[in-house]
């Protein structure tokens, strides 16, 4: 390639970086200003206070405390009915593959906001229609779960799917000619073989239920998360405790991401030694 | 513990296409039997079958004379070799082997001594606690029949298991596979493509085509007496001469080609089917001068040295090839190529077959 | 079907179609035409819901024609409906995000798929990955942060010389919107076209390149049409979550931008009118069908491409 074409190359993806990056440093340099306004200009000096602020922020804790609660309620629920959706994808095939398949991408491509006056109305109606008071049917953030799972469910099924490709059913029937029942084989051959999509899974099915704002608007009823609460907090006058909280989540982000990058280096590592080794044996085997 | 087992009129068809065609056959408990055929044949689905994974669409499956009818894989007292082993490759290499203890419930000590005993057996020693990836091709192998035996199988169904491997070592684990049949006394039914394999480890070898048992007999007369042109064909070469046969008297009949007239065995139940001449090469000779009978006028077209025999290749006066082999002993006379000789053979050593037995 | 019974027995083949059936049923299904129904239904009081006066009618829909308000185009001036011209900028603005995330996005999907060492990939996709991460909201705060009147962009080019005097870059009509839509979605632009890229055998561009192609018809007549799936799913994904965000147009939105899903979440949170509601929700959802249905003969892909 051109050397000056390649130099622009680098020269774009290094300013591209930077574009991504540098909000995120804004927003965190705020956190540290002692000033009323979120911003780094005009600097005031350092100062801590913002995260004892933040600490002290009743309200914003329990939007945490619900954000967390909401966030494994819709990895858990959507982890089981994503694994489920892309077992039975992967062994049926024809027109009814394709139409449960489109089904289950769309759900992916709705509105958020769709999903969720759709689904408020949906339960509350149910409510009223039965005359019941039941939890389940007012708004709340139970509802905002079940929101949520109907599209966070189709990306985790998307990456179960892509790792039942690569499964050797053989290995079902090994595990079945060997006296296995169906749950063994479930528990000991097909599960253990898909957990990293499942992983996956659980932290993509996470991550989103936490960002969510859209499906959460139109269910929470009265309760806050932190997305719809720094929302509100931006709309009516915010203090730098938000900086605070961005600063905090963007640590634990990076800390996650690094851990995952060092265990996936660790493992493709040791994998690559076992090839080695069988190389070896091969060879042994060669001069046998 | 082993058993025999009992195909009976046994069927299988995928829609409208019959891969296994009414085939019949009784193993006997401890034999190591082999189905032989080319890719293709219907040699999976009968293992298959045995083993539980499809049903037959008609006809009964007897191990150890129990009719096997609605009996699931978990069911059975048999362990499949899959053609690409199906190592469970998360598990280390002593939780493959005591995979089939596990699910039945033994305790871990048990287990681990037993996959420590078979790995022994099947001289692999000290692999325990490495993982599948670590391992070479024929390490595999060896994993897979220690898994398969660890389960105490009355029977062992292998399809294709040395088709992975490279030559040398596929002719090391032959020897192999078979000393370990011998030790346990299992039955084994082993499934190839390789003629040389079938016919150098089976007790008795069962030929296919096109889901069809052709013939079942031991490796001697698989190759020395082959019912059809199929199986004579699919287990060695062949000179084969085109005509009609005329009535057989002591086992011999005439046959007219357009080399004239020659004479050769007729099988009793030939007799009035459309036949073909089959003889192997090392059955035919080149000579000087015609012999009394059996005899073809030949130009030597080319001469192939293969080491162990000399392959010499001659055409005949209408235009057909004749392949005769000497066995090279040192001090055999080898034709010139251009030549003019005569080919010849006995006739007890050749033989007038119909050809494969196929569905009409 | 038969399949799943032979591999897992009737339990689990029964959990599994159990699970299955509750979310595209109860999450999917049931919702959308419930949706869909009460858009037809008046808004009543709770005590006349049932009643004579509850009948379906197109009066929800109607209500987009309500108020006109002047607008022009192309110098021509004429009057729309508000909210039909909300309708109409939303889209235009959509497409307007889709086209400059491709622009931004393809160059450095090119550079990381093709260009750049590939043991120097998963660090870059890890940078890249960190915002993806870090919610939308704070993302949109971040810009808001940058925008303000006496925040750190107009400082900086101040600083620079390059302007006189601080620019109200949040009351720019849809300028806001259009910086805090492209930051937080140009990522889902770049992903399935690196993917696309990715999977293009780079003998390919170098026999190309051999036979003499300039560096600009190697792109147009190799990379990019290879390239097609993944920038059919990165556009449809980037003008879908565009057109349905709601909170990027409420945070970094001004005083002339109204974008359609703040329309609709006015008449639920303001007006309380669940069913007019519906009925808009129901339009944009219409759009957005049209929308993946008019780029998919387009780009000729099937969905199942866009999902990858
Ligand atoms: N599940 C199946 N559905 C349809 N046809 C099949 C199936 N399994 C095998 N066949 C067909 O049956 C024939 C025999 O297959 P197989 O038993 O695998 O042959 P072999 O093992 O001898 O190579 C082949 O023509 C194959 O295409
Ligand atoms: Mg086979």
């Amino acid at each position: 390639m051109h050397k000056l074409r390649l130099n622009l190359l680098h020269l774009y993806m290094g300013l591209f970086l930077v574009y991504m990056l540098a909000p995120l440093v804004v927003m965190s340099g705020a956190a540290f200003n002692d000033s009323k306004l979120p911003s780094i200009v005009p600097w005031k000096g350092w100062t801590g206070k913002w995260f004892s602020e933040m600490i002290a922020d009743e309200r914003m804790m329990l939007a945490f405390a619900n954000t967390l609660w909401v966030a494994v309620a819709v990895a858990g629920i959507a982890v089981l009915i994503g694994t489920a959706a892309a077992i039975l994808i992967n062994s049926v095939s024809g027109k009814v593959r394709t139409a449960l398949y489109g089904m289950m991408i769309s759900t992916i491509l709705i509105p958020g906001v769709v999903i969720g006056i759709s689904t408020m109305i949906l339960w509350t109606k149910m409510g009223n229609a039965l005359g019941t008071e039941f939890f389940l049917f007012n708004p709340g953030l139970h509802l905002s779960v079940l929101g949520q799972v109907s599209y966070i469910a189709a990306m985790v099924m998307l990456l179960v799917l892509a790792r039942l490709q690569s499964f050797d059913a053989g290995l079902e029937e090994a595990a079945l000619d060997l006296g296995a029942s169906h749950g063994q084989v479930m528990r000991r051959i097909l599960l253990p073989h898909l957990y990293p999509a499942i992983g996956a899974g659980a932290a993509v099915a996470f991550f989103q239920s936490i960002e969510n704002f859209n499906v959460t608007q139109f269910t929470r009823g009265g309760a806050d998360t932190l997305t719809v609460y720094v929302f509100s907090k931006v709309r009516s006058g915010i203090t730098p405790t938000i900086n605070a909280l961005a600063f905090l989540l963007i640590i634990v982000t990076l800390v996650l991401a690094v851990a995952y990058e060092l265990n996936r280096r660790r493992k493709a590592h040791e994998e690559a030694a076992r090839e080695a080794e069988a190389r070896r044996a091969e060879a042994l085997e060669e001069a046998l | 513990m082993s058993a025999g087992i009992d195909l009976e009129g046994v069927c299988c068809d995928f829609g409208s296409f019959r891969a296994v065609d009414n085939a019949n056959v009784s193993i006997r408990p401890g034999e190591f039997f082999s189905f032989l055929g080319p890719s293709g044949c219907g040699k999976t689905t009968i293992l298959r079958m045995i083993s539980g994974f499809i049903d037959p669409t008609q006809g009964a499956i007897k191990i150890g004379g129990k009719d096997m009818k609605g009996q699931r894989p978990n069911q059975r007292p048999t362990a499949l070799i899959f053609q690409n082993l199906a190592l469970f490759p998360l598990m280390p290499i002593w939780e493959n082997i005591s995979f089939g203890l596990e699910v039945r419930g033994v305790d871990k000590a048990t287990r681990r001594k037993k996959a420590e005993d078979l790995l022994k057996l099947v001289d692999l020693p000290g692999a325990a606690d490495k993982m599948v990836s670590q391992l070479s091709g024929g390490q595999k192998q060896r994993v897979a029949i220690a898994r398969a035996l660890a389960v105490e199988p009355a029977v062992m169904l292998l399809d294709e298991p040395l088709s992975a491997l490279d030559l040398k070592l596929r002719q090391h684990m032959r020897a192999e596979l078979r000393a370990i049949q011998k030790r346990t006394g299992v039955t084994f039914i082993y499934i190839t493509h390789d003629q040389g394999e079938a016919l150098a480890m089976s007790d008795r070898v069962g030929v296919m085509s096109q889901g069809r048992i052709q013939q079942v007999a031991d490796p001697r007369d698989i190759y020395n007496n082959p019912v059809n042109g199929f199986v004579a064909s699919f287990v060695g070469e062949n000179n084969i001469f085109e005509g009609t046969a005329g009535a057989a008297s002591e086992g011999l009949a005439r046959f007219d080609t357009a080399h004239g007239a020659f004479r050769a065995r007729l099988a009793p139940d030939a007799a009035g089917k459309p036949v073909k001449l089959y003889v192997r090469p090392e059955h035919t000779v080149l000579t000087a001068t015609a012999a009394s009978e059996n005899s073809v006028p030949v130009t030597v077209s080319e001469v192939s040295f293969e080491g162990a025999f000399i392959s010499v290749h001659s055409v005949s006066d209408h235009g057909q090839t004749i392949t005769a082999e000497i066995r090279n002993d040192g001090s055999a006379t080898v034709p010139q190529v251009g030549s003019k000789l005569h080919a010849s053979f006995e006739a007890a050593r050749a033989a007038l077959l119909p050809d494969a037995n196929v569905r009409g | 079907m038969q399949d799943l019974l032979r591999r897992y027995g009737p339990g689990l083949t029964g959990l599994i179609c159990l699970l299955v059936a509750f979310w595209l049923v109860m999450l999917v299904i049931v919702p959308n035409v419930t949706l869909f129904e009460q858009s037809f239904r008046p808004y009543l009081p709770v005590v006349d819901i049932g009643g004579p006066k509850d009948t379906y009618s197109f009066r929800n829909y109607l209500k987009v024609l309500d108020g006109a308000t002047e607008t022009s185009l192309f110098g021509i001036a004429f009057s729309v409906p508000v909210h039909v011209k909300t309708f109409f900028q939303t889209i235009w603005y959509s497409m307007v995000v889709t086209v400059v995330c491709f622009a931004l996005a393809y160059p450095l999907a090119y550079y990381m798929a093709k260009v750049v060492r590939p043991r120097t990939v998963p660090t870059l996709l890890l940078l890249l990955f960190v915002p993806l991460w870090v919610s939308e909201v704070l993302r949109a705060f971040a810009w808001w942060i940058i925008l303000a009147f006496k925040g750190p962009l107009n400082v900086l080019l101040q600083g620079l010389g390059l302007i006189e005097d601080p620019i109200r870059w949040t009351n720019m009509g849809y300028t806001g919107v259009m910086v805090g839509l492209v930051y937080t979605y140009v990522l889902f632009m770049i992903f399935p076209i690196y993917n696309a890229v990715s999977s293009l055998d780079t003998n390919q561009i170098e026999a190309a390149d051999d036979l003499g192609a300039s560096w600009w018809r190697i792109h147009w007549r190799i990379v990019l049409p290879h390239a097609k799936p993944g920038i059919a799913s990165g556009a449809v994904m980037v003008f879908m979550l565009s057109a349905g965000s709601l909170l990027v147009p409420s945070i970094l939105g001004s005083t002339t931008s109204q974008w359609f899903t703040q329309t609709i979440d006015q008449w639920f949170k303001d007006a309380l009118d669940w069913n007019t509601a519906s009925a808009y929700a129901f339009l944009l959802l219409l759009l957005c069908t049209v929308f993946v249905s008019v780029a998919m003969k387009v780009f000729k892909v099937k969905l199942s491409d866009i999902a990858k």
